[in-house]
């Protein structure tokens, strides 16, 4: 027995080692740290946020910010495997503006209604706040109001001979046609075609522009009707005639980023990231050459009264039902939301206050930062046509479906309009 | 003391009851983990998949029944996934067998530098799944990609091609990708079993006329049944559960042309919050590999034919 | 004679070329990107060695400072994770699955058989049935996030495996050698101490270095059950450059050498012993 007696002692020595290695060190009594999860792509950077939390941390002593990166898509599902956990795996996360009906009615997130001073609600964007207000009760704080914009290359324009951008798509098809008559660009046009939120968006920005919407009235699906499958076949036309880089049906934001900085398209429709990106000459090679210009619509929708057409991606920070540290994480929040910080950062990310907009703030706004000046005008003229997106608890499952379909009708797998049915199908079982 | 009450003790239990006591006590702590970490979960999840049970803090799970299962084999979805992974399933395997065999012939067959062969198989052996991935991505990448780069230099392509945007090539891609990492494995297996085979059957059987590819066939093949058996087996079972080379490379597109069955579990679970269905999503791929496993017990342990 | 010799070697050597051909073209491209600039990574044509050799890409990741960005700054935190978890796995598999090994293979006490293929059959039942239950009650437990939570899940794949090869390993010791030992008075723990092991040295090292790969190498469960540096390993680390920086390609190439590096070497270290596991393992059954 004495090598049951050995056995025995090694097992426990193993374990005891195995524990130590395994068990996350506990926190120090002293500093909370709360943990903020944010996406690492559009608006700051992380190495801005990360200042941020170390000014912050300057400010209180008493409070740690531990921040993490996570790519766009993979957000969503970090944020429910995170709450699992108990404590939960973040304190505060950024939810994107479809997100809140889903969340809250997982029990994900806090209501922090009585945390809201008159002074913020008056003073941020009402659209901003419609984001995460549900049934009068408040669920986040307001971070990045972001709408697509539309960015062309200026001096492919110029060198095609083209005096002006289009204000509608029909005129786009145009001007991409004599670019790559041209030969300034094989594929004058990107997009954010592949199978994930991206598409919706881009989908969204044409559908809306046509004079179509996602559903109707009744909040029965409208998306496959007359407008919606003439969006779609314009969509397949404009790869068919290629005029669309066919790469857009894999390609996100980043990806369009990449290929619009690399001097390889001559209109790309992204997030405001993409402006200031494209002046920085460790990433851009056409430092200098982008330029804004509103969102074009499609003919049947400026004759239909339609004025201008973009997508809302807004996002704000919410705190997790779960937090033990919901104080500390507000006070944080609020932190960021400041206006101060704000227009610090407002190379990158537009503040949420009204008031930035107007007057002499306007001005002190747009001397900021060099790229201010062009970039608030633009927010100012495209914000206001900003569509949303439908706001259901299911909105995930049903956004996969509409992807699928978008999907299948640009790699020829399906028709525009079997495709759209289907996903209209899957909606109207998902509302059971 | 111990020593006395345990030799006390030794004379009340014969050898064998000894012997099993003794054999318990080894076998415990990997029983209690197996239990506890595979048994357990599965059983679990098997009752999971009765119910509808949406992600969520404090939320209700109702029982449906069988209404998960029967919604799943109602999904076109459901059985379009089942058919691209029996494709995967057939085409990885199958070709990982054949080049494998076929490398590992090769390496037997002692060409110059066959050593340094047998080495650099293990390299792609060894690389993890995820960076073999993430660099088969930027291979095939459309604008910037060294497949279309290596094309256009060839001669083969006048235009750069969107590989991973057409909706019949996608899979295929994958395929290619999963291959460069498990054929290695597959072509090193076979390769030893090689060498282990007795040299003179195959020599008497040249002496009597046969030709390499008559003595590859008739009697090397059959002594390698065993060894193929196995490769074949453990991969099949193993390519029928992927999931990380997907989720890397297309994320299960283009249009779902890569979702795989345990891809369509990972999204029920995890991003469309419906647990229930993901369960009975799971315990039905269990199934069908605890399936193709009693399979490979039969075969394996099945006599030896002569 | 000697011309048909000499020309079917130099046919076979042929052969040979496409498979080097496939198997190092991919991994010397992937060294190329991780040496290159970002901008040169996005030339077209393609530039297969770079112009401009750059080993920034490694000194971001090795060496980060604050104006690293967070994506290789946080690299170095996974390798680690990983490596702890990884060893921790073999360590444990090793030494629990040896007695298992040992008892199912040597020691007939009526149940050996069944066990034996229980074991094997939960070697198949994919990760992801295990996963909702695990998860919920690592989530009430409080352990989601902690390297502990992966430590203990990889034992549902690692441990049958392990117990597998090793028991593979000790039914080719001859048995001769445990009578004599059990003549000269030893205990059955004795005999697996004191001959056994001692003998199965290449087995055990071949089961430990196919165990930490197959830690390494692990996805799913490291996916979903860690989100924070805390816990978080090299491939959920990799697959998120992805997810974030499609536009630093070159940064991720690096990031995936080196999360090769560990594996490939300990493979190339140990093949003699990959060899002879694999026939063990897969041939012995």
């Amino acid at each position: 027995m004495r090598s049951l007696y050995k056995i025995s002692l090694i097992t426990l020595a193993l374990l005891f080692i195995v524990g130590t290695v395994g068990c996350a060190p506990k926190p120090a009594a002293g500093p909370v740290t709360i943990h903020v999860m944010t996406m690492d792509q559009a608006g700051l950077k992380p190495a801005e946020i990360d200042q941020i939390a170390r000014d912050f941390e300057a400010q209180n002593p008493d409070i740690k910010v531990s921040m993490e990166y996570v790519g766009y898509d993979n957000v969503h599902d970090k944020i429910v495997t995170g709450m699992a956990a108990t404590p939960p795996a973040y304190d505060a996360a950024m939810i994107d503006v479809i997100w809140p009906d889903e969340f809250i009615k997982a029990g994900y997130l806090l209501d922090v209604t009585s945390r809201v001073t008159p002074e913020m609600k008056a003073g941020m964007f009402p659209a901003s706040w419609n984001g995460v207000t549900r049934n009068g009760k408040i669920y986040g704080m307001p971070w990045l109001m972001d709408v697509k914009y539309f960015m062309y290359n200026k001096d492919m324009l110029q060198k095609a001979g083209i005096a002006a951008p289009p204000t509608t798509w029909e005129e786009l098809v145009d001007q991409a046609k004599i670019i790559k008559q041209k030969g300034i660009a094989d594929f004058p046009i990107i997009w954010s075609w592949n199978q994930k939120e991206g598409v919706v968006c881009d989908f969204a920005v044409l559908l809306f522009g046509n004079g179509g919407a996602f559903v109707d009235a009744n909040g029965k699906p409208a998306f496959n009707n007359d407008k919606g499958v003439q969006t779609l076949t314009w969509m397949k036309q404009t790869i068919d005639d290629g005029l669309t880089n066919p790469s857009s049906v894999s390609s996100d934001e980043n990806a369009v980023e990449a290929n619009f900085l690399a001097g390889k398209s001559a209109f790309a429709v992204n997030w405001l990231f993409q402006y200031s990106d494209s002046n920085d000459a460790t990433k851009s090679q056409i430092v200098g050459q982008a330029a804004f210009a509103p969102m074009p619509v499609f003919k049947a929708g400026a004759d239909a009264g339609i004025k201008g057409s973009s997508v809302d991606g807004s996002s704000s920070f919410a705190i997790m039902a779960t937090t033990p540290y919901a104080d500390q994480t507000w006070k944080f929040l609020t932190y960021l939301a400041s206006n101060e910080v704000q227009i610090k950062y407002s190379a990158e990310m537009l503040p949420v206050w009204q008031a930035d907009f107007q007057g002499d703030a306007l001005t002190k706004l747009e001397a900021a930062n060099p790229t201010n000046p062009v970039t608030v005008p633009a927010f100012l003229a495209q914000f206001p046509y900003a569509n949303e997106r439908p706001t259901v608890p299911y909105y995930n499952e049903a956004s996969a479906a509409l992807q699928l379909a978008i999907q299948n009708a640009l790699t020829g797998v399906k028709s525009p309009k079997d495709a759209l049915d289907e996903a209209a199908a899957t909606w109207v079982s998902l509302a059971k | 003391m111990a020593i006395n009450s345990n030799s006390h003790h030794r004379h009340h239990l014969t050898l064998r009851q000894q012997d099993a006591r003794t054999a318990w006590l080894l076998l415990i702590p990997s029983l209690f983990v197996i239990v506890g970490v595979t048994l357990w979960p599965v059983i679990s999840t098997f009752f999971l998949s009765f119910f509808n049970a949406p992600t969520g803090i404090n939320q209700v799970r109702t029982f449906v029944g069988l209404s998960n299962y029967i919604d799943m084999l109602k999904d076109q979805t459901f059985w379009e996934t089942i058919g691209r992974t029996l494709y995967f399933t057939v085409v990885s395997v199958g070709l990982e067998l054949t080049i494998g065999l076929a490398v590992a012939q090769l390496i037997h067959s002692r060409p110059w530098g066959w050593q340094f062969l047998r080495i650099s198989l293990i390299i792609p052996w060894a690389v993890p799944t995820i960076v073999n991935g993430a660099m088969w991505r930027w291979i095939y990448s459309a604008d910037f990609g060294a497949l279309n780069g290596l094309l256009m230099q060839l001669g083969l392509i006048k235009h750069y091609v969107p590989w991973l945007t057409l909706p019949e090539m996608a899979m295929n891609l994958v395929i290619v990708a999963d291959i460069w990492h498990t054929m290695p494995f597959v072509a090193l297996v076979l390769q030893a079993a090689l060498a282990t085979l007795p040299e003179d059957l195959d020599e008497a059987a040249a002496v009597d006329g046969a030709n390499a590819w008559q003595r590859f066939w008739k009697i090397r093949l059959p002594l390698l049944r065993p060894a193929i058996l196995v490769a074949l087996i453990v991969r099949t079972v193993d390519a029928f559960r992927v999931f990380d080379i997907v989720y890397i490379i297309t994320s299960g597109g283009p249009a779902y042309k890569t979702l795989t069955i345990t891809y369509l579990t990972y999204l029920n679970s995890f991003s469309f919050g419906k647990q229930g269905t993901g369960a009975a999503l799971s315990f039905l791929i269990s199934a069908v590999t605890i399936i193709m496993a009693f399979v490979y017990i039969r075969i394996l342990y099945r006599p030896e034919e002569s | 004679m000697s011309y048909r010799k000499f020309f079917r070697r130099l046919f076979l050597f042929l052969l040979t070329l496409p498979v080097f051909f496939f198997i190092f073209f991919p991994i010397l491209w992937l060294l190329s990107a991780s040496l290159s600039t970002q901008v040169e990574l996005f030339s077209v044509p393609i530039h297969w060695i770079p112009q401009h050799i750059t080993f920034q890409n490694y000194s971001d990741i090795i060496f980060p400072n604050q104006a690293t960005s967070s994506v290789p700054r946080t690299f170095a935190v996974a390798l680690w994770n990983s490596i702890k978890i990884a060893s921790s796995v073999t360590v444990i598999c090793i030494f629990v699955g040896s007695l298992a090994a040992y008892a199912l293979t040597r020691i007939p006490f009526g149940a050996n058989r069944t066990i034996q293929l229980g074991m094997l059959a939960t070697r198949m039942i994919p990760e992801v049935s295990l996963i909702l239950p695990l998860f919920i009650i690592a989530s009430s437990l409080q352990l989601i996030n902690k390297p502990i939570v992966l430590i203990i899940t990889y034992m549902s794949f690692a441990l049958p495996y392990a117990i597998w090869l090793m028991a593979a390993y000790f039914q080719t010791v001859p048995i001769e050698l445990e009578d004599a030992a059990r003549l000269d008075g030893c205990s059955r723990l004795g005999i697996l101490f004191r001959v056994v092991m001692p003998i199965s040295v290449p087995g055990l090292v071949s089961t430990a270095m196919f165990v930490f790969l197959l830690a390494w190498d692990e996805f799913f469960f490291a996916l979903i059950f860690t989100s924070t540096l805390a816990a978080k390993t090299v491939p959920v680390a990799i697959a998120e450059f992805i997810g974030r920086y499609v536009v630093n390609v070159n940064g991720m190439m690096a990031g995936g050498i080196l999360a090769a590096i560990p594996p490939v070497l300990i493979a190339l270290i140990f093949q003699r012993y990959i060899v002879s596991g694999m026939t063990a393992g897969a041939v012995k059954g």
